[in-house]
């Protein structure tokens, strides 16, 4: 006898940001499934209308990033049993922070306008025609530059930011960490305009230290940490800067 | 938004209030302990050139970091922006400045 399988109730926030409007999809329900297998069954399946980004489905990406319950994740990393309640309904939204384009997909271009307002791109110190600056792995320097820099941009970090919400011009988590790594970097010609950089208006400053950042990462990075570091750095910069110009 | 310099101005106040708070509540504490009358408590303050540099001290770093905090809640929360802000949150620091200066002289002259 053939038995229905269990469904999962997916409701997914469509529309842009001036009209947005919540459906809802009955989705069977697997042993093993992602909220993205969730998604993908919707597309498929039942509305081919339906509009999201995915690419690698493993986690290495960082396009897949949306709200799942409220909350930012990677959806292609993230369980249904992890996340389904009792009521067995999932809400899937876009990436919070954002503008929304259609549906589950957000406009970065926010996102990465800061990145690059922070100093982001890489300043060589060294030409093509000079050697290769030599690493040194084991040393301080390095290790502070290691802890930001498995950093691949998919902007959890930033929609979970209650600073970010509130006020819109604040760099974010993603592009303070990004900073943080260059300014431990000996690769990176000129530190000093990144420090500048990120103690503007929009800078480190702003941040209240309430680590959603870190909390969501999924990379299990720290930009809280970072951010406070450079807090730490531009602090001590400015003082030193003070007194020299005292005497 | 905050500029480093506000930032920093924050922080020094808040290292200049860390002990005076801590003198602040001994003081009430001992006060109140040792049941001194109004007029006991303004007779070892009248006339003490050190407890006017303290509390003066104490109002100027609570005004300028107040002022501070209160300006980023308006901005975050209330939204509010450019020459409003700064006089809301001025007008709060010369207000906190000026009341508590006068407490002080009150007290202490």
């Amino acid at each position: 006898m053939f038995v229905e399988p269990n469904t999962i109730k997916v409701k997914i926030k469509r529309g842009s940001n001036q009209s947005s409007f919540t459906q809802e999809f009955e989705v069977p329900e697997q042993d093993n499934q992602t909220v993205l297998d969730l998604v993908t069954y919707v597309q498929e399946y039942i509305d081919p209308t339906v509009s999201y980004r995915f690419a690698c489905r493993v986690g290495m990406c960082g396009s897949c990033g949306m709200m799942v319950n409220g909350e930012p994740r990677w959806t292609c990393r993230t369980h249904v049993k992890k996340v389904l309640g009792s009521s067995k309904a999932i809400e899937v939204g876009p990436l919070g922070n954002l503008p929304v384009i259609k549906d589950l997909v957000v406009d970065m271009d926010p996102f990465f306008d800061k990145w690059i307002a922070v100093g982001g791109v890489h300043h060589p110190s060294k030409n093509r025609h000079q050697s290769i600056e030599k690493i040194d792995e084991s040393s301080a320097e390095r290790m502070f530059a290691n802890e930001a820099v498995e950093c691949i941009n998919c902007g959890v970090c930033y929609a979970a930011c209650d600073v970010v919400s509130a006020n819109n011009d604040y760099f974010g988590p993603a592009a303070l960490n990004r900073a943080w790594s260059l300014v431990n970097d000996v690769k990176t010609e000129n530190k000093e305009a990144i420090l500048d950089a990120v103690s503007g208006n929009s800078g480190c400053h702003n941040c209240h230290s309430q680590q959603n950042c870190s909390n969501y990462c999924p990379n299990e990075l720290n930009p809280s940490a970072s951010i406070a570091s450079l807090k730490r750095k531009v602090f001590a910069s400015k003082i030193k800067n003070l007194l020299g110009s005292a005497k | 938004m905050i500029s480093a310099k506000l930032y920093i101005l924050q922080r020094l106040t808040a290292l200049i209030m860390a002990p005076l708070v801590l003198g602040h509540l001994v003081l009430m504490i001992y006060a109140v302990q040792g049941g001194l009358s109004a007029s006991e408590i303004l007779g070892r303050t009248q006339g003490s050139a050190f407890w006017a540099i303290f509390y003066a001290l104490f109002v100027f770093a609570v005004s300028v970091h107040a002022a501070i905090g209160v300006r980023t809640v308006l901005f975050e929360w209330l939204k509010i922006r450019g020459s409003v802000l700064e006089l809301l949150s001025w007008g709060l620091g010369l207000g906190l400045l000026v009341m508590g200066l006068y407490s002080v002289y009150a007290v202490t002259a």
